[in-house]
């Protein structure tokens, strides 16, 4: 199991130094920092084994965080778990820089202490850590008995992720998907490879303990309500969604660890006791069928050994009603760049040469239209032999659709102990589909 | 003010202060120091001075100074053990503290406290809190024991908590269940043979029952826990399988990975035309997608699994090519992983695509990267025979770029093309050559000079090539000088007059002036073979090159399987079993995968047939592509078929003579024919370094001639070499002269025994043998007249037998055969009669007539006499022969007193058509591999193990024919023995 865990800032002092075994020692804390943080090299991987100390690392801004055993352990584990610490660190403080940490390195202390034992990861909700360890320093008495049992019922039972005894007057709820399309096309337009790997996201204020139900327009559900010819009552689309003919085939996906699992495997029902707050219920991934809000079709030209040009123009596919925004095109320009001219039709476009990049910057653009950039690009001669890579064209733009086509259908709210029934509860939908790496070979 | 400030203070006589400030009266001051001394500790300043003062503000109502205490305490408690003892009491009292919290943090604190006197005083509260009415305190409780083990194994066993801890797995509170899980699983890990987990189906029930409700910590620890047991039957495994499968959907990466251990474990169990166990692996592609998704160090963690998982289980992600094509962003470690994996399941169907990846990837940065880019290219090309030409060219675009290192790359990997497609690329020899000035790294260099060799006579200024290599020769690493010598001799066999001056400088160069052994040695075999047999000299080093395999970085598969089995560890991440990376017993014991059901193959030969049954379980992808089966399974020391010279006809020496010019073939004289035809070799030619070059020092058989004309070696051969005595021993160990030789013996003919007495024919007695003579079987009869009167008009005639034998002429007695004359005859004998099934198999009626009467007799042939000349199979035939014959037809005997060592009863074997095929060699025992083909086509293989200085060996054989087995065994016998 983890033996350690160390948190350096970016020239390798230690600011969080916290020891579970016995077989290491303090000299892991230099180990890592000489080889690791001070090494020369590029970091080849977040694994390094430094005379037989094994050492997980991730960085978050210019923080390391480090994991260190002597043992076989769960690789995959402790890097959840690193994640995991870091996802608690921000929800007590905020972002994880080296101010934030000096600040709080008590309260960290105290969480490592509580989420890691023996170097076992424990309990690491947030939602059940902020019921007893917080930072007012409060003192041992203030809970009475009923209150520390609950406490720790909740740190160790099954829904470890809700506290009893929420109560809201209105009951809202608010769902997000958010989505990100990936694609890598060739010069040509064909799609090498496009995915989308979307997240729904869940903001709940319900009193109770309440039990929800999900439903989406997964294809094999449609199917199968469609096989038994009975349309579940469910089916219609109360949630603002299109017709719901459509269904979606869904790669994968998993769920937020208040999802009972097993039911979704036999039924593929998704219902579970939601976290109070903000949460992600599920991730999901599509290949098939999905809308590619951008196209970018680019046209570069050598012209002798000093002067590029390049052409590229972009068409956005979605129904003309609809608005693009953010929508951002960087066309990468060889090291040597000594100059560039560029005439755009639309947003303004910028060479910005300390990022070796064309950067056009569009506000908004409708579905089913079309803009041209073009550049000059003047080089330097250069005895450099390497040729110049070509990185892809990448976009980032934001649409008020889910290019996987996805749609929520229902989700409904019972809550037998207290009185207000589905329809008390106010819920509220919205579509994000974002860029995720949309690159354009050139 | 905020607490970042506690980092910055250095101050002279600053414990001194915090001293003062921790006996404060003020509570928050007091606090405010030991959050000072905290810090200091962290950046790791010795505070260990403040031990009594820290210790004295233990005693607080305050949770968050307490735990500052506490983890002051943990660390420095060791080097003030006596001091430690003041906590003691505290921690006694806090674990009688109403609140639960405190309660299980003073057993969790105590429990950290390494300390002997300490833990003394843990066993009591430890105890109550195991059975603490919380869960929370029992959870802890529960790692406590683990950590109180870690410290004192005794004393946890001696105590009892053991137990409690197992009673724990049945706890109401699934958190509970996971931490005893936990624990119990890491003691156990150090007890290797205990029963600790004592895993039965009621435990495992209750394990998948805590694994729907547990945190998803908790669900990792049951899972691995899980993957150590070994259902009973597949019924079980797939019920188990059944009720791991949800968490496939789990969004914590760490528990899709343990559960997709299980899975991968338990499905070994599943027969594979169970409908199950194909749905099993349509549900493990999508979520091993997924991990591609999370954060890239969890993408490593997951790349490094998926590698294991298509070597073992190709079929599972063989559409998901894609997924693993490299985005531009991705870290480099992911990028290199990635690569590694598009290889492997590249496959004719997908490689357009995958060539167009590669090539893309080869313009990149990173020069890792680029290089494993433009290896993958070749390695697609060597898997792919399709894509090969596509291949040869997108290299030879690369090549064009002129960029250093991918030119020597890329150099490298068409010199393997070439090995696996032979004379089909050679017309990019030309591109190769111009970029011969680049190449400055050794594995290029070694590479091209390779192909230059190779390709010697293709290659117009091939001499003058490899002559600017040998100006820097002593500068070159090994690897270049070894290729540079052979590629020299190469070229000297190809073009002999031009060369010669070239072929002795690189000669000498390797023998004297150079203090690497085995450059030196090959220099010396190349001197040798080429002043004493130009012509074996040329059937050695340019002897046809086995096609090199295509999966040459496949995981071993042993390792694999037990890499399997620790699926989301370290150990899977490292490809390395735990016991390379992991210090002491712990946690190092080799894990198996457990065996399919209904797989109950009996073992057939105890070697042979274990051997080949677990090939046949294996994946196939292991075995090298030149199908030399045998060759890898057997670990038979004989070349691979194309190697194998055969014994070369006088007609030769024409080509010999040529070969030497002027110079050599004085030395050669008459010897040339004697040693070529006796030049059995089953040498291979130095090979290009992946195949292994130590494969040279083979099993050469030298010729006797070979001594004699060493003495009149080339000039400039080092005089002690010249010396006759010197060389015939070293010949004798690098050449290993006492077997293989031997002239061929002829087939045993066993004495003739009377057939036929005299008292029963009326005076006529015959005796006979049988023998087989150039192919031909002949009875040998003696006819004795012991009557008194003359006989003549003899004539013979056999029943139908077994093998179908029949006089195949008249029975020649020409003369009146006289009393007490003796004739012989020699009859021969055909195969093509009339054929029934015999008692004993080998049995022959005869009936004789003469002028006196017709006499019956019955006789038995060796069953050898039916051996025929061409019964040796080839290996490959032969093995898969041998796995085809199943194993109820295999029988064994003992062969007592043969005093043969296998050489010379391999001899003995040939002369009566028994062949040897393969030979291997384990420890002092020989094992020879032998075919026998009767004249009606029957195949019989046999295994004949001799061990050195044992007069008893051992003959197995296997045929189609059962009852043939017997009789072979007694021609063994016979043969051997005589």
């Amino acid at each position: 199991m983890i033996g350690g865990l160390f948190i350096y800032n970016h020239k390798g002092e230690v600011l969080i130094s916290r020891v579970y075994r016995d077989d290491i020692g303090r000299n892991a804390v230099d180990a890592f920092r000489v080889n690791v943080i001070h090494a020369r090299q590029q970091v080849r991987s977040p694994v390094t084994n430094i005379a037989r100390t094994s050492f997980f690392h991730v960085k978050r801004s210019n923080i390391w965080l480090a994991a260190v055993t002597k043992q076989n352990v769960n690789a995959a584990m402790v890097f959840e778990f690193l994640y995991k610490m870091c996802d608690v660190m921000t929800a007590y403080f905020g972002k994880i820089s080296e101010e934030n940490i000096k600040n709080n390195f008590v309260l960290i202390y105290e969480l490592l202490d509580e989420i890691l034992d023996f170097g076992y990861p424990q309990n690491s909700e947030t939602g059940a850590l902020k019921t007893f360890i917080t930072q007012q320093g409060i003192k041992s008495q203030h809970h009475t008995k009923e209150e520390q049992s609950q406490i720790t019922s909740q740190v160790t039972g099954q829904i470890g992720w809700r506290r009893e005894g929420i109560k809201y007057r209105r009951n809202e709820l608010f769902l997000d998907v958010l989505e990100s399309v990936n694609l890598l096309m060739s010069p040509q337009g064909q799609v090498l490879s496009a995915h989308v790997s979307g997240r729904v996201v869940m903001k709940s204020y319900l009193s109770g303990m309440p039990e929800c139900k999900f439903g989406m327009n997964d294809k094999i559900v449609i199917d199968k309500q469609g096989k038994g010819g009975t349309t579940d009552e469910a089916g219609k689309s109360e949630l603002g969604g299109s017709s719901g003919k459509q269904s979606i085939a869904i790669d994968d996906c998993t769920f937020h660890q208040c999802v009972r699992l097993s039911k979704f495997d036999s039924e593929r029902s998704i219902s579970f006791i939601p976290p109070d707050g903000e949460y992600e219920l599920m991730r999901y991934r599509t290949t098939k069928d999905i809308i590619l809000p951008f196209r970018v079709i680019p046209l570069v030209r050598e012209v002798g050994r000093t002067k590029l040009e390049v052409k590229v123009v972009i068409k956005s596919n979605f129904k003309p009603s609809l608005l693009a925004q953010k929508i951002e095109v960087r066309i990468p320009t060889p090291l040597n760049t000594s100059g560039v001219q560029v005439i755009c039709m639309k947003g303004k476009a910028k060479y910005k040469a300390s990022e070796n990049a064309i950067v056009w910057k569009i506000k908004r653009m409708a579905g089913m239209k079309e803009s041209q950039i073009s550049a000059e690009i003047e080089l330097l001669p250069t005895n450099d032999k390497k040729k110049w890579a070509r990185p892809p064209i990448s976009m980032n733009f934001e649409v008020p659709f889910a290019p996987s086509g996805l749609k929520v259908r229902y989700l409904k709210v019972f809550e037998p102990k207290l009185n207000y029934s589905d329809h008390d509860v106010i819920k509220w939908v919205r579509y994000i589909g974002r860029s995720g790496i949309y690159e354009t070979r050139c | 003010m905020t607490d970042s400030k506690y980092f910055t203070t250095t101050k002279k006589g600053e414990i001194f202060e915090l001293k003062a400030e921790l006996n404060s009266d003020k509570k928050e001051k007091k606090k405010e120091a030991v959050k000072k001394v905290i810090a200091s500790m962290t950046v790791g300043k010795d505070v260990s001075a403040l031990f009594p003062d820290v210790v004295n503000c233990m005693q607080t109502d305050n949770l968050e100074l307490k735990k500052l205490v506490y983890l002051y305490l943990m660390n420095y408690a060791k080097s003030q053990p006596d001091m430690a003892i003041m906590a003691v009491n505290t921690f006694v009292k806090d674990c009688e503290d109403p609140n639960p919290l405190i309660r299980a943090l003073a057993v969790r604190t105590m429990g950290c406290i390494r300390v002997d006197k300490i833990t003394e005083y843990l066993c009591e509260p430890l105890r109550k809190c195991l059975k603490d009415e919380d869960p929370y305190v029992r959870k802890t409780a529960a790692v406590c024991v683990a950590k109180l083990h870690d410290i004192n194994a005794q004393l946890v066993e001696d105590q009892g908590f053991l137990d409690t801890l197992k009673d724990l797995i049945s706890d109401s509170n699934p958190m509970v269940v996971a931490n005893a899980v936990a624990a119990l699983s890491e003691i156990a890990e150090s007890h290797p043979n205990s029963n600790l987990l004592d895993l039965n189906p009621q435990t495992i029930n209750k394990l998948l029952t805590a694994l729907n409700e547990c945190t998803e910590w908790g669900q990792i620890f049951i899972l691995d826990c899980l993957a150590n047991y070994t259902p009973r039957d597949d019924r079980e495994s797939q019920s188990i399988c059944e009720r791991v499968t949800p968490r496939l959907s789990h969004a914590n990466s760490a528990v899709v990975l343990s559960a997709v251990k299980v899975l991968m474990k338990f499905m070994e169990m599943l027969p594979k035309d169970l409908d199950y166990y194909g749905t099993l692996l349509k549900k493990l592609a999508p979520p091993l997608v997924t991990l591609l998704s999370a954060e890239p160090e969890l993408q490593y963690v997951a790349l490094r699994n998926i590698n294991l998982i298509v070597q073992k289980r190709p079929e599972i992600l063989k559409h998901e090519m894609k997924v693993f094509f490299v985005k531009y962003n991705d870290p480099i470690y992911v990028k290199l992983e990635k690569l590694d994996i598009m290889i492997r399941l590249a496959s004719q169907a997908n490689i357009a695509q995958v060539l167009a990846e590669l090539k893309e990837y080869a313009t990149e940065v990173d020069v890792d990267f680029v290089r494993k880019a433009v290896r993958a290219i070749g390695r697609c090309a060597i898997k792919v025979e399709q894509s090969a030409e596509r291949c040869v060219s997108t290299l030879l675009d690369l090549i064009q770029t002129k960029v250093n290192y991918v030119v020597q790359e890329a150099i490298v990997v068409i010199k393997d093309i070439f090995r696996k497609y032979p004379n089909k690329y050679e017309s990019v020899i030309a591109t190769l050559c111009e970029n011969l000035d680049s190449l400055d790294e050794p594995e290029a260099r070694a590479a091209m000079i390779w192909i230059v060799g190779e390709y010697a006579e293709r290659i117009d200024n091939a001499d003058e090539l490899l002559e600017s290599f040998l100006e820097g020769f002593h500068d070159e690493s090994t690897q270049v000088q070894l290729q540079l010598l052979t590629a020299i001799v190469k070229l000297f066999l190809k073009k002999p007059t031009e060369t010669q001056e070239l072929v002795q400088q690189v000669l000498s160069l390797a023998t004297q002036d150079s203090d690497n052994p085995d450059l030196r040695d090959r220099g010396y075999i190349y001197w040798r073979l080429l002043s004493t047999d130009p012509v074996a000299a040329k059937e050695v080093v340019l002897a046809e090159k086995p096609l090199i395999s295509e999966e040459t970085d496949l995981i071993e598969p042993t390792l694999l399987d037990e890499l399997i089995c620790h699926i989301g560890t370290l150990a899977s991440v490292y490809h390395k079993p735990p016991s390379a990376f992991v210090e002491g017993g712990r946690g190092v014991q080799h894990k198996r995968l457990p065996a399919r059901a209904g797989s109950g193959e009996s073992a057939e030969s105890p070697d042979v047939g274990q051997a080949v049954s677990a090939v046949s379980d294996a994946p196939p992808a292991v075995i090298p592509s030149q199908g030399d089966l045998l060759g890898d399974l057997l670990n038979l020391d004989l070349a691979p078929p194309t190697s194998n010279v055969p014994p070369v006809p006088s007609s030769m020496q024409m080509g010999a003579m040529d070969l030497l010019g002027g110079g050599l073939d004085s030395l050669m004289g008459d010897e040339s024919e004697t040693s070529a035809s006796h030049y059995r070799t089953e040498v291979q030619s130095p090979q290009p370094p992946e195949c292994s070059e130590r494969e040279l020092g083979g099993d050469v058989g030298g010729s006797p001639a070979m001594g004699v004309s060493l003495g009149g070696a080339p000039v400039g051969m080092p005089a002690g070499l010249g010396a006759a005595p010197a060389v015939g021993g070293g010949l004798g160990d690098l050449f290993d002269l006492g077997g293989g030789v031997g002239v061929t013996a002829g087939s045993y003919i066993p004495p003739k025994t009377v057939w036929l007495p005299a008292m029963k024919a009326k005076g006529l007695e015959i005796s006979g043998t049988f023998a087989r003579r150039s192919g031909v079987i002949h009875m040998d009869l003696s006819f004795t007249n012991k009557a008194m009167s003359v006989m003549t008009d003899f004539a013979i005639q056999f029943n139908k037998n077994s093998f179908g034998l029949a006089p195949a002429g008249p029975l020649q007695v020409l003369t009146p055969l006289s009393p007490n004359q003796t004739v012989d005859v020699s009859l021969p004998l055909s195969t093509t009669g009339p054929v029934m099934k015999m008692e004993p198999l080998n049995n022959l009626q005869v009936a004789v007539k003469n002028n006196i009467d017709v006499f019956y007799f019955s006789c038995q042939y060796p069953i050898s006499l039916l051996f025929v000349e061409d019964g040796k199979m080839d290996r490959q035939v032969f093995l898969a022969t041998w796995k085809d014959i199943p194993s109820e037809n295999e029988a064994q005997f003992q062969i007592k007193d043969c005093h043969l060592n296998s050489d010379a009863a391999s001899n003995k074997l040939q002369g009566s058509n028994i062949f040897t095929v393969a030979k291997r060699t384990v420890d002092t025992q020989d094992m020879l591999y032998q075919s026998v083909k009767l004249t009606n086509g029957i195949w019989m293989l046999a295994e004949l193990r001799i061990q050195t200085g044992n007069p008893n060996s051992t003959l197995s054989v296997k045929c189609r024919a059962p009852e043939v087995s017997q009789y072979v065994y007694q021609c063994y016998e016979l043969i051997l023995r005589n």
